[in-house]
Protein backbone atom coordinates (compact mmCIF):
# COMPACT_ATOMS: atom_id res chain seq x y z
CA UNK A 1 0.00 0.00 0.00
CA UNK A 2 0.86 3.52 -0.91
CA UNK A 3 0.59 4.86 1.99
CA UNK A 4 2.96 2.78 4.46
CA UNK A 5 5.51 3.43 1.75
CA UNK A 6 5.41 7.25 2.54
CA UNK A 7 4.89 6.47 6.26
CA UNK A 8 8.02 4.01 6.91
CA UNK A 9 7.99 2.56 10.55
CA UNK A 10 11.13 4.92 10.81
CA UNK A 11 9.26 8.00 10.58
CA UNK A 12 6.94 7.53 12.36
CA UNK A 13 9.10 6.13 15.36
CA UNK A 14 10.96 9.70 14.97
CA UNK A 15 7.59 11.79 15.07
CA UNK A 16 6.65 9.79 17.89
CA UNK A 17 9.68 10.13 19.75
CA UNK A 18 11.91 12.73 18.41
CA UNK A 19 15.43 12.80 18.73
CA UNK A 20 17.22 16.52 19.70
CA UNK A 21 13.54 18.14 20.29
CA UNK A 22 13.62 21.32 22.54
CA UNK A 23 15.34 24.78 22.12
CA UNK A 24 18.65 24.46 23.83
CA UNK A 25 21.65 26.83 25.18
CA UNK A 26 24.72 27.24 24.13
CA UNK A 27 24.13 28.29 20.60
CA UNK A 28 25.42 30.72 17.73
CA UNK A 29 22.59 31.30 15.83
CA UNK A 30 19.18 30.65 15.57
CA UNK A 31 16.70 30.40 12.18
CA UNK A 32 13.27 30.26 11.77
CA UNK A 33 11.22 28.80 8.90
CA UNK A 34 7.87 28.46 7.68
CA UNK A 35 6.12 26.68 5.15
CA UNK A 36 3.86 29.13 3.90
CA UNK A 37 0.83 26.61 2.23
CA UNK A 38 0.46 24.75 5.33
CA UNK A 39 1.34 27.05 8.52
CA UNK A 40 4.14 24.28 9.69
CA UNK A 41 6.83 26.12 11.36
CA UNK A 42 10.21 25.03 13.21
CA UNK A 43 12.69 27.13 14.85
CA UNK A 44 16.07 25.33 15.17
CA UNK A 45 19.68 26.60 16.47
CA UNK A 46 23.28 25.54 15.74
CA UNK A 47 26.09 25.44 17.74
CA UNK A 48 29.36 25.35 15.94
CA UNK A 49 32.85 24.53 17.77
CA UNK A 50 36.07 24.76 15.49
CA UNK A 51 33.76 23.94 12.85
CA UNK A 52 32.21 21.16 14.45
CA UNK A 53 28.27 20.75 14.53
CA UNK A 54 28.42 20.28 18.58
CA UNK A 55 24.75 20.63 19.30
CA UNK A 56 21.08 21.22 16.90
CA UNK A 57 18.32 22.12 18.33
CA UNK A 58 14.50 22.39 17.81
CA UNK A 59 11.16 23.37 18.55
CA UNK A 60 8.59 23.63 16.20
CA UNK A 61 5.05 22.08 14.90
CA UNK A 62 3.97 20.31 12.02
CA UNK A 63 3.22 17.32 10.08
CA UNK A 64 4.57 14.20 10.93
CA UNK A 65 7.22 14.06 7.52
CA UNK A 66 8.45 17.84 8.66
CA UNK A 67 9.02 17.09 12.60
CA UNK A 68 10.32 13.45 11.32
CA UNK A 69 12.57 14.99 9.24
CA UNK A 70 14.26 17.21 11.60
CA UNK A 71 14.68 14.67 14.32
CA UNK A 72 16.62 12.63 11.69
CA UNK A 73 18.51 15.62 10.77
CA UNK A 74 19.72 15.76 14.26
CA UNK A 75 21.31 12.36 14.12
CA UNK A 76 23.50 13.06 11.25
CA UNK A 77 24.50 16.18 11.73
CA UNK A 78 25.54 16.86 15.46
CA UNK A 79 29.19 16.17 16.02
CA UNK A 80 30.24 16.48 12.67
CA UNK A 81 32.33 18.83 10.80
CA UNK A 82 30.25 21.47 9.28
CA UNK A 83 31.39 20.27 5.49
CA UNK A 84 30.86 16.81 5.92
CA UNK A 85 26.74 17.95 7.44
CA UNK A 86 26.34 19.86 4.43
CA UNK A 87 27.22 16.68 2.17
CA UNK A 88 24.60 15.01 3.91
CA UNK A 89 22.02 18.07 3.68
CA UNK A 90 22.75 17.97 -0.16
CA UNK A 91 22.47 14.56 -0.56
CA UNK A 92 19.22 14.81 1.42
CA UNK A 93 17.90 17.56 -0.78
CA UNK A 94 18.72 15.63 -4.14
CA UNK A 95 17.10 12.35 -2.76
CA UNK A 96 13.63 14.63 -1.76
CA UNK A 97 13.52 16.24 -5.13
CA UNK A 98 14.46 13.10 -7.23
CA UNK A 99 10.87 12.28 -7.60
CA UNK A 100 11.47 8.90 -6.35
CA UNK A 101 13.62 7.72 -9.39
CA UNK A 102 16.64 8.20 -6.57
CA UNK A 103 18.56 5.25 -4.70
CA UNK A 104 19.75 6.58 -1.21
CA UNK A 105 22.74 5.58 0.33
CA UNK A 106 22.28 4.24 3.50
CA UNK A 107 25.93 5.21 4.96
CA UNK A 108 25.38 8.61 4.31
CA UNK A 109 21.55 9.83 4.79
CA UNK A 110 21.15 6.81 7.70
CA UNK A 111 17.63 6.81 8.83
CA UNK A 112 16.91 9.65 6.29
CA UNK A 113 16.46 7.17 3.47
CA UNK A 114 13.30 6.41 5.12
CA UNK A 115 12.27 9.71 3.22
CA UNK A 116 12.52 8.29 -0.23
CA UNK A 117 9.01 7.63 -0.75
CA UNK A 118 8.24 11.09 0.46
CA UNK A 119 9.69 12.43 -2.89
CA UNK A 120 6.99 11.00 -4.70
CA UNK A 121 4.71 13.20 -3.20
CA UNK A 122 5.72 16.95 -4.44
CA UNK A 123 3.45 18.87 -1.91
CA UNK A 124 4.93 16.76 0.82
CA UNK A 125 8.69 17.69 -0.35
CA UNK A 126 8.60 21.16 1.54
CA UNK A 127 7.33 19.10 4.56
CA UNK A 128 10.85 17.19 4.78
CA UNK A 129 13.05 19.62 3.76
CA UNK A 130 11.45 22.41 6.31
CA UNK A 131 14.03 21.66 9.28
CA UNK A 132 16.76 21.22 6.61
CA UNK A 133 16.70 25.03 5.26
CA UNK A 134 16.55 26.08 8.99
CA UNK A 135 19.64 24.27 9.71
CA UNK A 136 21.38 25.51 6.72
CA UNK A 137 20.21 28.83 7.08
CA UNK A 138 21.52 28.76 10.32
CA UNK A 139 25.02 27.41 10.13
CA UNK A 140 25.12 30.13 7.62
CA UNK A 141 23.99 32.85 10.07
CA UNK A 142 26.45 31.19 12.49
CA UNK A 143 29.61 31.39 10.13
CA UNK A 144 28.65 35.12 9.09
CA UNK A 145 28.40 36.29 12.98
CA UNK A 146 32.09 34.67 13.24
CA UNK A 147 33.51 36.32 10.39
CA UNK A 148 31.59 39.89 11.06
CA UNK B 1 -32.75 26.17 3.96
CA UNK B 2 -36.47 25.33 3.05
CA UNK B 3 -37.48 24.12 -0.67
CA UNK B 4 -40.76 22.49 -2.68
CA UNK B 5 -38.46 21.58 -4.72
CA UNK B 6 -37.62 17.71 -5.62
CA UNK B 7 -34.03 17.09 -3.99
CA UNK B 8 -31.25 16.85 -6.76
CA UNK B 9 -30.82 13.68 -8.43
CA UNK B 10 -27.00 13.90 -7.71
CA UNK B 11 -26.37 10.55 -9.83
CA UNK B 12 -27.82 12.03 -12.97
CA UNK B 13 -25.53 15.60 -12.33
CA UNK B 14 -22.43 13.73 -12.05
CA UNK B 15 -22.65 12.56 -15.76
CA UNK B 16 -22.12 15.96 -16.72
CA UNK B 17 -18.68 16.34 -14.98
CA UNK B 18 -16.51 13.91 -16.50
CA UNK B 19 -13.92 14.35 -14.14
CA UNK B 20 -15.82 12.77 -10.99
CA UNK B 21 -15.94 9.27 -12.77
CA UNK B 22 -11.61 8.84 -12.79
CA UNK B 23 -9.83 6.95 -10.46
CA UNK B 24 -6.77 8.12 -8.55
CA UNK B 25 -4.09 6.36 -6.63
CA UNK B 26 -4.16 2.77 -7.64
CA UNK B 27 -8.03 2.59 -8.71
CA UNK B 28 -9.76 4.33 -6.12
CA UNK B 29 -12.96 6.01 -7.06
CA UNK B 30 -12.43 9.69 -6.58
CA UNK B 31 -14.02 11.59 -3.69
CA UNK B 32 -14.03 15.11 -4.43
CA UNK B 33 -14.39 17.08 -1.49
CA UNK B 34 -12.24 20.57 -2.16
CA UNK B 35 -14.43 22.52 -3.98
CA UNK B 36 -14.20 25.42 -1.67
CA UNK B 37 -11.04 25.74 -3.56
CA UNK B 38 -12.21 24.81 -7.06
CA UNK B 39 -15.03 23.24 -8.17
CA UNK B 40 -14.97 21.14 -11.65
CA UNK B 41 -16.57 22.11 -14.75
CA UNK B 42 -19.56 20.23 -16.66
CA UNK B 43 -19.25 19.07 -20.31
CA UNK B 44 -21.62 22.36 -21.05
CA UNK B 45 -18.91 25.03 -19.44
CA UNK B 46 -16.78 23.38 -21.43
CA UNK B 47 -18.51 23.13 -24.67
CA UNK B 48 -19.47 26.76 -24.21
CA UNK B 49 -15.84 27.65 -24.37
CA UNK B 50 -14.29 25.33 -27.28
CA UNK B 51 -17.87 26.17 -29.39
CA UNK B 52 -17.13 29.93 -28.80
CA UNK B 53 -13.61 29.42 -29.61
CA UNK B 54 -14.08 27.40 -32.94
CA UNK B 55 -16.82 29.81 -34.11
CA UNK B 56 -16.51 33.25 -32.83
CA UNK B 57 -13.04 33.52 -31.63
CA UNK B 58 -11.83 37.39 -31.49
CA UNK B 59 -10.61 40.51 -29.74
CA UNK B 60 -13.54 42.10 -28.07
CA UNK B 61 -14.65 45.84 -28.23
CA UNK B 62 -12.39 46.40 -31.38
CA UNK B 63 -12.42 45.72 -34.91
CA UNK B 64 -14.65 45.73 -37.83
CA UNK B 65 -15.68 42.42 -38.79
CA UNK B 66 -17.96 40.11 -37.98
CA UNK B 67 -15.75 37.72 -35.52
CA UNK B 68 -15.40 40.37 -33.48
CA UNK B 69 -19.23 41.92 -33.30
CA UNK B 70 -20.19 37.76 -32.65
CA UNK B 71 -17.40 37.79 -30.02
CA UNK B 72 -18.78 41.07 -28.38
CA UNK B 73 -22.12 39.81 -28.37
CA UNK B 74 -20.96 36.48 -26.56
CA UNK B 75 -18.55 38.36 -24.26
CA UNK B 76 -21.68 40.95 -23.35
CA UNK B 77 -24.07 38.82 -23.33
CA UNK B 78 -22.47 36.42 -20.55
CA UNK B 79 -22.23 40.06 -18.40
CA UNK B 80 -26.15 40.29 -19.05
CA UNK B 81 -26.55 36.71 -17.94
CA UNK B 82 -24.25 36.62 -14.69
CA UNK B 83 -25.64 40.34 -13.96
CA UNK B 84 -29.30 39.08 -14.03
CA UNK B 85 -27.80 35.60 -11.89
CA UNK B 86 -26.66 37.56 -8.95
CA UNK B 87 -29.47 40.71 -9.01
CA UNK B 88 -27.37 43.22 -10.58
CA UNK B 89 -27.84 45.76 -14.19
CA UNK B 90 -25.17 44.72 -16.59
CA UNK B 91 -23.16 47.43 -16.02
CA UNK B 92 -22.65 46.82 -12.40
CA UNK B 93 -20.57 43.59 -13.47
CA UNK B 94 -16.81 44.09 -13.90
CA UNK B 95 -15.29 41.36 -15.18
CA UNK B 96 -11.58 40.73 -12.99
CA UNK B 97 -9.27 37.76 -13.70
CA UNK B 98 -10.80 36.29 -10.13
CA UNK B 99 -11.89 37.70 -6.86
CA UNK B 100 -8.92 38.77 -5.48
CA UNK B 101 -8.65 40.88 -8.83
CA UNK B 102 -11.79 42.38 -7.73
CA UNK B 103 -10.58 43.53 -4.24
CA UNK B 104 -7.43 44.81 -5.07
CA UNK B 105 -9.13 46.57 -8.20
CA UNK B 106 -11.47 48.39 -5.28
CA UNK B 107 -8.38 49.13 -2.73
CA UNK B 108 -6.19 50.30 -5.33
CA UNK B 109 -9.14 52.54 -7.09
CA UNK B 110 -9.68 53.81 -3.65
CA UNK B 111 -6.00 54.44 -3.40
CA UNK B 112 -6.10 56.65 -6.62
CA UNK B 113 -8.37 59.19 -5.42
CA UNK B 114 -6.06 61.38 -3.64
CA UNK B 115 -4.85 62.27 -6.93
CA UNK B 116 -8.25 62.11 -9.35
CA UNK B 117 -10.63 64.57 -9.92
CA UNK B 118 -13.27 65.99 -6.91
CA UNK B 119 -15.83 63.50 -8.18
CA UNK B 120 -14.15 60.87 -6.27
CA UNK B 121 -14.23 62.52 -3.41
CA UNK B 122 -16.26 59.48 -1.88
CA UNK B 123 -13.07 57.28 -2.07
CA UNK B 124 -10.82 59.11 -0.11
CA UNK B 125 -8.66 57.30 2.72
CA UNK B 126 -5.94 58.81 4.73
CA UNK B 127 -4.64 59.47 7.83
CA UNK B 128 -7.22 59.61 10.67
CA UNK B 129 -9.53 57.06 8.61
CA UNK B 130 -10.23 53.14 9.16
CA UNK B 131 -10.71 49.92 7.14
CA UNK B 132 -12.57 47.90 9.18
CA UNK B 133 -12.60 43.48 8.49
CA UNK B 134 -12.83 40.60 10.00
CA UNK B 135 -10.58 38.06 11.60
CA UNK B 136 -12.17 35.10 10.03
CA UNK B 137 -11.40 36.84 6.23
CA UNK B 138 -8.92 35.12 3.35
CA UNK B 139 -5.83 36.45 2.83
CA UNK B 140 -7.75 37.72 -0.37
CA UNK B 141 -9.89 40.26 1.37
CA UNK B 142 -7.64 40.88 4.25
CA UNK B 143 -3.64 41.34 3.17
CA UNK B 144 -4.80 44.00 0.22
CA UNK B 145 -7.08 46.32 2.95
CA UNK B 146 -3.28 45.97 4.95
CA UNK B 147 -1.90 47.10 1.93
CA UNK B 148 -4.04 49.95 1.70
CA UNK B 149 -4.15 51.01 5.04
CA UNK B 150 -0.08 50.84 4.83
CA UNK B 151 -0.32 52.98 1.68
CA UNK B 152 -2.48 55.91 3.22
CA UNK B 153 -1.57 55.94 6.61
CA UNK B 154 -5.55 54.47 7.15
CA UNK B 155 -5.94 52.09 10.35
CA UNK B 156 -6.67 48.61 9.71
CA UNK B 157 -9.17 47.20 12.76
CA UNK B 158 -10.96 44.16 12.36
CA UNK B 159 -13.68 41.74 14.05
CA UNK B 160 -12.99 38.85 16.12
CA UNK B 161 -14.52 35.74 16.19
CA UNK B 162 -16.60 33.62 19.08
CA UNK B 163 -14.77 30.42 19.80
CA UNK B 164 -17.46 28.99 18.04
CA UNK B 165 -16.77 30.31 14.91
CA UNK B 166 -18.90 33.03 14.44
CA UNK B 167 -18.06 36.55 13.75
CA UNK B 168 -18.17 38.65 17.64
CA UNK B 169 -20.17 41.51 17.02
CA UNK B 170 -20.24 42.75 20.72
CA UNK B 171 -17.98 45.83 19.88
CA UNK B 172 -19.92 47.01 16.66
CA UNK B 173 -19.95 50.05 17.89
CA UNK B 174 -16.97 50.72 18.53
CA UNK B 175 -15.49 49.42 15.39
CA UNK B 176 -17.74 50.81 13.10
CA UNK B 177 -17.36 54.70 13.51
CA UNK B 178 -17.59 58.06 11.89
CA UNK B 179 -13.53 57.13 10.96
CA UNK B 180 -14.72 54.09 8.95
CA UNK B 181 -14.52 54.54 4.90
CA UNK B 182 -14.49 50.98 4.40
CA UNK B 183 -16.08 47.71 6.08
CA UNK B 184 -14.62 44.39 4.65
CA UNK B 185 -16.24 40.92 4.94
CA UNK B 186 -16.63 37.69 3.62
CA UNK B 187 -20.50 36.51 2.97
CA UNK B 188 -19.54 32.81 3.97
CA UNK B 189 -16.48 32.31 5.74
CA UNK B 190 -14.18 29.78 3.72
CA UNK B 191 -12.83 27.69 6.21
CA UNK B 192 -15.71 27.77 9.11
CA UNK B 193 -18.61 28.18 6.61
CA UNK B 194 -20.38 30.98 9.03
CA UNK B 195 -22.72 32.79 6.95
CA UNK B 196 -22.12 36.44 8.47
CA UNK B 197 -25.10 38.98 9.16
CA UNK B 198 -24.47 41.30 5.93
CA UNK B 199 -27.90 43.69 6.83
CA UNK B 200 -26.32 44.15 10.13
CA UNK B 201 -22.52 45.34 8.42
CA UNK B 202 -24.36 46.71 6.04
CA UNK B 203 -26.62 48.77 8.10
CA UNK B 204 -24.25 50.22 10.79
CA UNK B 205 -22.03 50.97 7.49
CA UNK B 206 -24.59 53.03 6.23
CA UNK B 207 -25.15 55.32 9.23
CA UNK B 208 -21.39 56.04 8.75
CA UNK B 209 -21.16 56.71 5.17
CA UNK B 210 -18.63 53.95 5.08
CA UNK B 211 -18.73 51.71 1.60
CA UNK B 212 -19.05 48.05 1.96
CA UNK B 213 -17.02 45.29 0.27
CA UNK B 214 -18.30 41.65 0.26
CA UNK B 215 -16.43 38.34 -0.22
CA UNK B 216 -18.72 36.53 -1.76
CA UNK B 217 -16.81 33.97 -3.56
CA UNK B 218 -18.17 30.79 -0.93
CA UNK B 219 -21.99 32.20 -1.12
CA UNK B 220 -22.19 32.86 -4.75
CA UNK B 221 -21.47 29.60 -6.25
CA UNK B 222 -23.56 27.71 -3.16
CA UNK B 223 -27.17 29.60 -2.69
CA UNK B 224 -29.62 32.02 -4.59
CA UNK B 225 -27.73 35.55 -3.99
CA UNK B 226 -28.74 39.02 -4.95
CA UNK B 227 -26.72 42.04 -4.17
CA UNK B 228 -29.08 44.75 -4.99
CA UNK B 229 -31.32 43.48 -2.15
CA UNK B 230 -28.05 42.53 0.10
CA UNK B 231 -27.48 46.63 -0.16
CA UNK B 232 -23.55 46.01 -0.38
CA UNK B 233 -21.51 48.34 -2.65
CA UNK B 234 -18.87 46.10 -3.91
CA UNK B 235 -19.09 42.51 -4.09
CA UNK B 236 -16.49 39.98 -5.61
CA UNK B 237 -16.37 35.94 -6.75
CA UNK B 238 -14.55 33.94 -8.76
CA UNK B 239 -15.39 31.60 -11.96
CA UNK B 240 -14.04 28.46 -11.07
CA UNK B 241 -15.26 28.11 -7.72
CA UNK B 242 -19.40 28.02 -9.98
CA UNK B 243 -18.59 25.76 -12.49
CA UNK B 244 -16.89 28.39 -14.86
CA UNK B 245 -13.29 28.73 -15.77
CA UNK B 246 -10.31 29.63 -13.72
CA UNK B 247 -9.20 33.14 -14.85
CA UNK B 248 -12.52 34.96 -14.65
CA UNK B 249 -13.69 36.70 -11.75
CA UNK B 250 -16.54 39.25 -11.28
CA UNK B 251 -16.75 42.83 -9.13
CA UNK B 252 -19.63 44.19 -8.45
CA UNK B 253 -19.83 47.99 -7.97
CA UNK B 254 -23.41 49.44 -7.41
CA UNK B 255 -24.03 51.65 -10.32
CA UNK B 256 -23.48 55.11 -8.47
CA UNK B 257 -20.10 54.15 -7.04
CA UNK B 258 -18.78 52.70 -10.62
CA UNK B 259 -19.87 55.99 -12.48
CA UNK B 260 -17.08 58.05 -10.04
CA UNK B 261 -14.59 55.43 -8.78
CA UNK B 262 -11.45 56.00 -10.27
CA UNK B 263 -10.02 53.59 -12.29
CA UNK B 264 -6.75 50.62 -11.11
CA UNK B 265 -5.64 49.22 -13.99
CA UNK B 266 -5.20 51.62 -17.04
CA UNK B 267 -4.31 50.81 -20.79
CA UNK B 268 -6.44 50.07 -24.22
CA UNK B 269 -9.95 49.76 -23.94
CA UNK B 270 -10.99 51.21 -21.01
CA UNK B 271 -9.66 55.13 -22.35
CA UNK B 272 -12.61 58.09 -23.64
CA UNK B 273 -9.63 60.12 -25.56
CA UNK B 274 -5.90 60.14 -24.89
CA UNK B 275 -3.84 62.37 -25.90
CA UNK B 276 -0.19 62.59 -24.89
CA UNK B 277 -1.25 64.86 -21.95
CA UNK B 278 -3.87 63.14 -20.62
CA UNK B 279 -6.85 60.64 -20.61
CA UNK B 280 -10.18 61.00 -20.07
CA UNK B 281 -11.66 57.28 -19.16
CA UNK B 282 -14.28 55.40 -20.36
CA UNK B 283 -17.49 54.70 -18.29
CA UNK B 284 -18.10 51.66 -16.21
CA UNK B 285 -17.61 48.66 -16.42
CA UNK B 286 -15.24 49.26 -19.90
CA UNK B 287 -13.28 51.63 -17.32
CA UNK B 288 -12.00 48.83 -15.27
CA UNK B 289 -11.31 46.37 -18.24
CA UNK B 290 -8.07 47.67 -19.55
CA UNK B 291 -6.45 45.53 -22.33
CA UNK B 292 -8.45 42.96 -24.33
CA UNK B 293 -10.11 40.77 -21.83
CA UNK B 294 -10.69 36.92 -21.40
CA UNK B 295 -13.08 35.79 -23.50
CA UNK B 296 -14.08 32.42 -23.80
CA UNK B 297 -13.86 32.17 -19.91
CA UNK B 298 -16.57 34.99 -19.84
CA UNK B 299 -18.35 32.90 -21.62
CA UNK B 300 -17.75 29.85 -19.94
CA UNK B 301 -18.74 31.58 -16.68
CA UNK B 302 -21.98 32.69 -18.78
CA UNK B 303 -22.53 28.98 -19.55
CA UNK B 304 -22.31 27.89 -15.60
CA UNK B 305 -24.55 30.28 -14.76
CA UNK B 306 -27.25 28.97 -17.36
CA UNK B 307 -26.46 25.41 -15.67
CA UNK B 308 -26.74 26.41 -12.11
CA UNK B 309 -30.13 28.23 -12.84
CA UNK B 310 -31.85 24.91 -14.70
CA UNK B 311 -30.29 23.32 -11.35
CA UNK B 312 -31.78 25.89 -9.45
CA UNK B 313 -29.92 27.66 -6.77
CA UNK B 314 -32.64 26.92 -4.09
CA UNK B 315 -31.73 23.28 -4.50
CA UNK B 316 -28.67 23.68 -4.48
CA UNK B 317 -28.49 25.01 -1.13
CA UNK B 318 -30.94 22.62 0.29
CA UNK B 319 -28.67 19.77 -1.08
CA UNK B 320 -25.81 20.88 0.72
CA UNK B 321 -27.61 21.75 3.66
CA UNK B 322 -28.09 18.15 3.30
CA UNK B 323 -24.60 17.00 3.26
CA UNK B 324 -22.93 19.53 5.75
CA UNK B 325 -25.70 18.29 8.32
CA UNK B 326 -24.02 14.80 7.60
CA UNK B 327 -20.97 15.38 7.86
CA UNK B 328 -21.23 17.71 11.17
CA UNK B 329 -23.01 14.60 12.53
CA UNK B 330 -21.01 12.02 11.48
CA UNK B 331 -17.82 13.64 12.42
CA UNK B 332 -19.25 14.86 15.23
CA UNK B 333 -19.75 11.55 16.32
CA UNK B 334 -16.01 10.45 15.93
CA UNK B 335 -14.22 11.02 19.29
CA UNK B 336 -11.17 12.97 18.99
CA UNK B 337 -11.86 14.99 16.30
CA UNK B 338 -13.23 18.52 16.58
CA UNK B 339 -14.72 21.33 14.30
CA UNK B 340 -13.90 24.53 13.47
CA UNK B 341 -16.77 26.63 13.11
CA UNK B 342 -20.46 26.62 14.01
CA UNK B 343 -22.09 22.64 15.22
CA UNK B 344 -25.32 23.60 13.72
CA UNK B 345 -26.29 24.37 9.78
CA UNK B 346 -28.18 27.58 11.13
CA UNK B 347 -26.25 30.44 9.13
CA UNK B 348 -23.79 27.82 8.15
CA UNK B 349 -22.60 26.63 4.65
CA UNK B 350 -20.79 23.62 3.04
CA UNK B 351 -17.54 24.37 4.16
CA UNK B 352 -16.15 21.72 7.32
CA UNK B 353 -13.16 21.92 8.72
CA UNK B 354 -11.36 20.16 11.30
CA UNK B 355 -8.82 19.00 13.39
CA UNK B 356 -8.02 15.32 14.63
CA UNK B 357 -6.08 15.02 17.92
CA UNK B 358 -2.67 13.32 17.50
CA UNK B 359 -3.00 13.91 13.38
CA UNK B 360 -1.75 16.57 11.61
CA UNK B 361 -4.63 17.91 9.17
CA UNK B 362 -1.08 17.32 6.98
CA UNK B 363 -1.07 13.64 7.11
CA UNK B 364 -4.83 13.19 7.63
CA UNK B 365 -5.17 14.92 4.27
CA UNK B 366 -2.20 12.06 2.99
CA UNK B 367 -4.27 9.36 4.12
CA UNK B 368 -7.64 10.87 2.75
CA UNK B 369 -6.07 10.84 -0.22
CA UNK B 370 -4.45 7.56 -0.48
CA UNK B 371 -8.25 6.28 -0.35
CA UNK B 372 -9.13 8.85 -3.44
CA UNK B 373 -10.84 11.35 -1.29
CA UNK B 374 -9.21 14.68 -1.87
CA UNK B 375 -9.65 17.34 0.56
CA UNK B 376 -7.97 21.15 1.80
CA UNK B 377 -5.15 20.75 4.45
CA UNK B 378 -3.48 23.88 6.01
CA UNK B 379 -5.06 27.25 6.68
CA UNK B 380 -6.85 27.74 3.67
CA UNK B 381 -5.36 31.20 2.79
CA UNK B 382 -7.07 32.49 6.56
CA UNK B 383 -3.71 32.08 8.42
CA UNK B 384 -5.12 35.14 11.19
CA UNK B 385 -8.12 33.15 11.75
CA UNK B 386 -6.20 29.65 12.72
CA UNK B 387 -4.63 31.10 14.96
CA UNK B 388 -7.29 32.89 16.29
CA UNK B 389 -8.93 30.00 17.02
CA UNK B 390 -5.64 28.28 18.38
CA UNK B 391 -5.02 25.57 15.46
CA UNK B 392 -2.24 25.37 13.48
CA UNK B 393 -4.11 24.43 10.69
CA UNK B 394 -7.28 22.03 9.67
CA UNK B 395 -8.44 19.65 7.54
CA UNK B 396 -11.97 20.78 5.42
CA UNK B 397 -13.94 19.16 3.24
CA UNK B 398 -16.38 21.67 1.25
CA UNK B 399 -19.26 20.46 -0.66
CA UNK B 400 -21.27 20.99 -3.93
CA UNK B 401 -24.21 20.20 -6.04
CA UNK B 402 -22.25 16.98 -7.17
CA UNK B 403 -21.42 15.45 -3.82
CA UNK B 404 -23.48 12.66 -2.06
CA UNK B 405 -24.15 10.99 0.88
CA UNK B 406 -21.87 8.42 0.31
CA UNK B 407 -18.69 10.80 0.28
CA UNK B 408 -20.00 12.26 3.26
CA UNK B 409 -19.87 8.66 4.60
CA UNK B 410 -16.55 8.09 3.11
CA UNK B 411 -15.16 11.23 4.63
CA UNK B 412 -16.06 10.17 7.93
CA UNK B 413 -14.76 6.90 7.88
CA UNK B 414 -11.15 7.86 6.18
CA UNK B 415 -10.94 10.25 9.18
CA UNK B 416 -11.29 7.51 10.99
CA UNK B 417 -8.46 5.26 9.09
CA UNK B 418 -6.43 7.88 9.57
CA UNK B 419 -6.72 7.30 13.27
CA UNK B 420 -6.10 3.73 13.25
CA UNK B 421 -2.97 4.59 10.81
CA UNK B 422 -1.63 7.03 13.25
CA UNK B 423 -2.22 4.82 16.20
CA UNK B 424 -4.97 7.48 17.78
CA UNK B 425 -8.09 5.57 17.87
Amino acid sequence: MQLQQMYQEIILDHYKRPHGRGLRDPYDAESFQVNPTCGDEVTLRVHVVDDVVTDVSYDGQGCSISQASTSVLTDLVVGKPVGEAFKKMDAFVELMQGRGQIEPDEDVLEDGIAFAGVAKYPARVKCALLGWMAFKDAVSRSQGAKTA
Amino acid sequence: MTTTAAPLDVTALRADFPILSRTVRDGKRLVYLDSGATSQRPTQVLDAERTFLQTANAAVHRGAHQLSEEATDAYENARARIADFIGAQFDEVVFTKNATEGVNLVAYAMGNAATSGPEAARFLIGPGDEIVITEMEHHANLVPWQQLAQRTGATLRWFGVTPEGRLDLSDLDSLITDRTKVVAFAHQSNVLGTVNPVSVLVDAARRVGALTVLDACQSVPHGPVNFGALGVDFAVFSGHKMLGPSGVGVLYGRRELLATLPPFLTGGSMIELVRMEGSTFAPPPARFEAGVPMTSQAVGLGAAVDYLRVVGMERIAAHEHVLTAAALEGLGAVPGVRIIGPTSTENRGGAVSFVIDGVHPHDAGQVLDSLGIAVRVGHHCAWPLHRALGVPASVRASFYLYNSLDEVDALVSGVREAQRFFGVA
